[in-house]
């Protein structure tokens, strides 16, 4: 079995064939995390650059491990936004880097379809680290992962995803894969932030988080950016976290074995509280974990299409 | 000079006329249209004394149309100031090359088209470059700011023809009566590009399911509904003529719609191709050369838009020919510009209307040459002897594929590339030039 294509751009392009090729392969890889020497030789002499166009520390630190563990050598190849507008292309950019030799090009980049691009320009496998409001979909895998080993099962399970809908590419990539591994996906937040639209992918919207939560049994929270307030999504943080703060309360409306999920960075006392972050519930830090497992399966595997 | 185009279904609304006849060219100008049996009785002493005489020109258009040159009345010629993306010349010839002879060019230039010295220098360079009638439309505000309005008598007689901010919606609601009730005294129209931008809010695509799926900021249909509805209210205040740019909306339809029933006659408007052609879905892959505002909408708004074209709510089709260098689309979508290069495409994607059977083809030639004609008060869509030599001879029935690496545009940036179209110009007549493709 291999992957069909020879990039990783989002959930929307993977069948659900795909996405458990990537999760068996990821368990393997998660055994090898286990042992007291983490490194196989599985990709000695590939070379990956992690192209990030935005900050971020914990998805290239991770990508970075990944490759790492995989013996690839990694480049970080950061890049601010201001220097992109006044200078080179990312197509020029990303030839640039081709040229250098890299097999693998990770790119985090702040609008939505850039990986695409670069896909259609690179004969390089290009991994989608999260573009714009677009889709992450490592993170989905992750969040699959993690789900899978926790319930043993995708199929038939109630995940509610509460917050910022509209600016979560995390959303989105779970909306998508959730929805052909065949789980039911509710959407929780304010009408400002959770695009109706949605209704047409079949998910169900909620703006009372204790009726969304009801008989849930994976919640994933997602970060609630800081900047969206006072542009109108919603008054203020603190009515904010009135409203769909996730709080031991309102945990208790799921089920009893739920599984609480965050994509990180946390932002507690906004959108959790602290007692859950860090309650039994909670699995938000062997998602990190879990991460690193997927990230080295999806370089494996997209290294075994190119050849 | 003179040209003879034989044998060809002569379609020019402006005189009843669909028929085939000879049209016989001397000077530039239209001499006679002969009706083919007469022509026949005729011992023919006169036309064979005619096109015997030296440098007559004979086209046989047996099989083809015979239509007077379309009349575009939105189009982007990017000179002065970017002359990377378009000259006067390059954007004349693709005029030429697509069957348009006279094209009327908006002002969001570099300097902006809000003065006399500007609207001098595109008629001069149009002189002296342009391969079809040029007819600059003023700026309605300085610099299209929306703040102070633009000398609109001086820009009047220096040659423009019309006043628009196209591009900037003219966003404060007492600018726009100012400008409808200060055009009065010329008798122009006032061409609103009409968006709410605060409720655009930098968006990029249609908004809907496609736009939060591909991570896209949209643009709402109300953006576009809701200044149409403050533009025909304001048009109803102060008498003045409004012709509302490039409709892409069933709402937007609407309201026009009602406020033609409901008499207010001065109201125009235009839709161009690829309002009535595709929707969002070309964007799809994120296609930055289906990157257009008002944006691609969805088939609803397609269904709406013929209808209105059908049902005469829509009056004029025009291309809004916005050529832009492939370096600007070779980008991320967010950053690419608005635009789509339509001159070499839009009488070949016009006569599908026909095909489908939205309209005959003496309607077809309302919208595309005499309406806007006369929207613009310029004398031109018509055939009559005497009348200025604008003509087109198309051929229908074939299959061309449309290249745009072949565009004589600067602008190749189409979604229609690669389109089989089963119409093409194969003459064109403008200014006293003939130009032939085989």
């Amino acid at each position: 079995m291999s992957l069909k294509s020879k990039d990783l751009i989002g959930m929307k392009e993977l069948d659900a064939d795909d996405i458990e090729l990537i999760l068996d392969t990821a368990a393997g890889f998660k055994d090898v995390l286990g042992r007291d020497i983490k490194k196989v030789p599985a990709l000695r002499g590939k070379t990956a650059v992690n192209l990030f166009y935005e900050p971020s520390t914990r998805t290239r630190t991770s990508f970075e491990l990944a490759a790492k563990r995989l013996s690839t050598d990694v480049i970080n190849f950061s890049v601010t936004t201001s220097s992109v507008v006044k200078g080179e292309t990312l197509r020029d950019t990303a030839l640039t880097i081709q040229a250098l030799g890299a097999d693998f090009i990770v790119i985090r980049h702040s609008y939505s379809g850039a990986p695409h691009f670069l896909a259609s320009k690179l004969s390089a496998s290009v991994v989608n680290a999260g573009d714009g409001t677009n889709e992450h979909p490592t993170q989905a895998l992750l969040d699959l992962f993690t789900i899978r080993e926790k319930k043993h099962r995708i199929e038939g399970l109630e995940v509610a995803i509460v917050g910022d809908i509209l600016h979560s590419r995390v959303a989105k990539s779970n909306i998508y894969a959730l929805g052909k591994l065949g789980a039911r996906v509710r959407l929780i937040g304010p009408p400002t932030l959770v695009p109706s639209y949605f209704r047409d992918a079949g998910v169900d919207i909620f703006t009372d988080m204790n009726e969304g939560l009801k008989d849930a049994d994976i919640i994933m929270m997602l970060r609630i950016q800081m900047e969206r307030q006072g542009k109108g999504f919603f008054p203020t943080r603190e009515e904010y976290f009135g409203n769909w703060g996730l709080t031991s309360e309102r945990l208790s409306k799921a089920k009893k074995n739920v599984v609480v999920m965050h994509p990180g960075p946390m932002n507690r006392g906004v959108e959790i509280s602290s007692d859950v972050a860090d309650g039994r519930r909670s699995v938000i830090l062997e998602q990190v974990t879990n991460g690193l497992a997927v990230r080295m399966a999806v370089l494996y595997l997209l290294a075994g299409v190119r050849e | 000079m003179m040209i003879l185009i034989r044998n060809g279904r002569v379609i020019d609304p402006s005189q009843g006329i669909d028929e085939v006849r000879d049209v016989l060219i001397e000077d530039g100008k239209i001499k006679v249209l002969v009706k083919q049996r007469s022509a026949k009785a005729r011992n023919k002493t006169e036309m064979n004394r005619l096109t015997d005489a030296a440098g007559c020109e004979v086209v046989d258009a047996t099989g083809k149309l015979v239509l007077p040159g379309l009349v575009d009345m939105h189009v982007h010629l990017r000179e002065p100031g970017y002359e990377y993306k378009e000259t006067i010349r390059t954007g004349t010839m693709a005029a030429v090359r697509g069957g348009v002879t006279s094209v009327c060019c908006m002002p969001n230039t570099n300097p902006v088209n809000d003065n006399a010295s500007v609207t001098q220098f595109i008629l001069k360079k149009a002189s002296q470059e342009g391969a079809c009638n040029v007819y600059p439309i003023g700026a309605i505000t300085k610099s299209q700011k929306g703040e102070e309005l633009a000398e609109f008598t001086m820009m009047s007689e220096a040659g423009c023809i019309a006043f628009s901010d196209d591009g900037r919606p003219v966003m404060d609601s007492l600018m726009m009566r100012r400008a409808l009730e200060y055009s009065r005294i010329l008798g122009v129209p006032v061409i609103s590009h009409c968006e709410d931008s605060a409720l655009s809010a930098a968006g990029v695509m249609n908004e809907g399911f496609l736009s939060v799926t591909m991570g896209l900021k949209g643009i709402p249909a109300q953006s576009e509904e809701i200044m149409v509805s403050r533009d025909v209210a304001l048009a109803e205040l102060t008498g003045g003529r409004l012709h509302i740019a490039h409709v892409s909306t069933a709402g937007s339809v609407e309201v026009i719609r009602l406020a033609k029933k409901r008499g207010i006659a001065s109201i125009t408007a235009e839709t161009c191709p690829h309002y009535f052609s595709i929707t969002e879905r070309a964007v799809e892959g994120y296609n930055t050369n289906a990157k257009v505002n008002p944006p691609l909408r969805t088939d609803r708004d397609v269904e709406a838009v013929r209808e209105g074209l059908c049902d005469g709510t829509i009056d004029a089709i025009a291309t809004d020919h916005a050529p832009h260098h492939s370096d600007e689309k070779l980008m991320e979508f967010d950053l690419a510009p608005f635009g789509i290069s339509g001159l070499e495409t839009s009488i070949g994607l016009s006569m599908k209307l026909v095909k489908d059977g939205l309209l005959t083809l003496d309607e077809l030639v309302r919208k595309t040459a005499l309406a806007p004609a006369m929207i613009m008060g310029i004398g031109k869509g018509t055939l009559k002897p005497g009348a200025d030599a604008d003509l087109v001879v198309l051929e229908t029935g074939g299959e061309y594929r449309v290249d745009a690496a072949s565009f004589d545009s600067k602008g190749k940036n189409t979604p229609f590339d690669g389109w089989v179209l089963g119409t093409r110009p194969v003459v064109t007549i403008s200014q006293g030039k003939m130009h032939r493709w085989a």
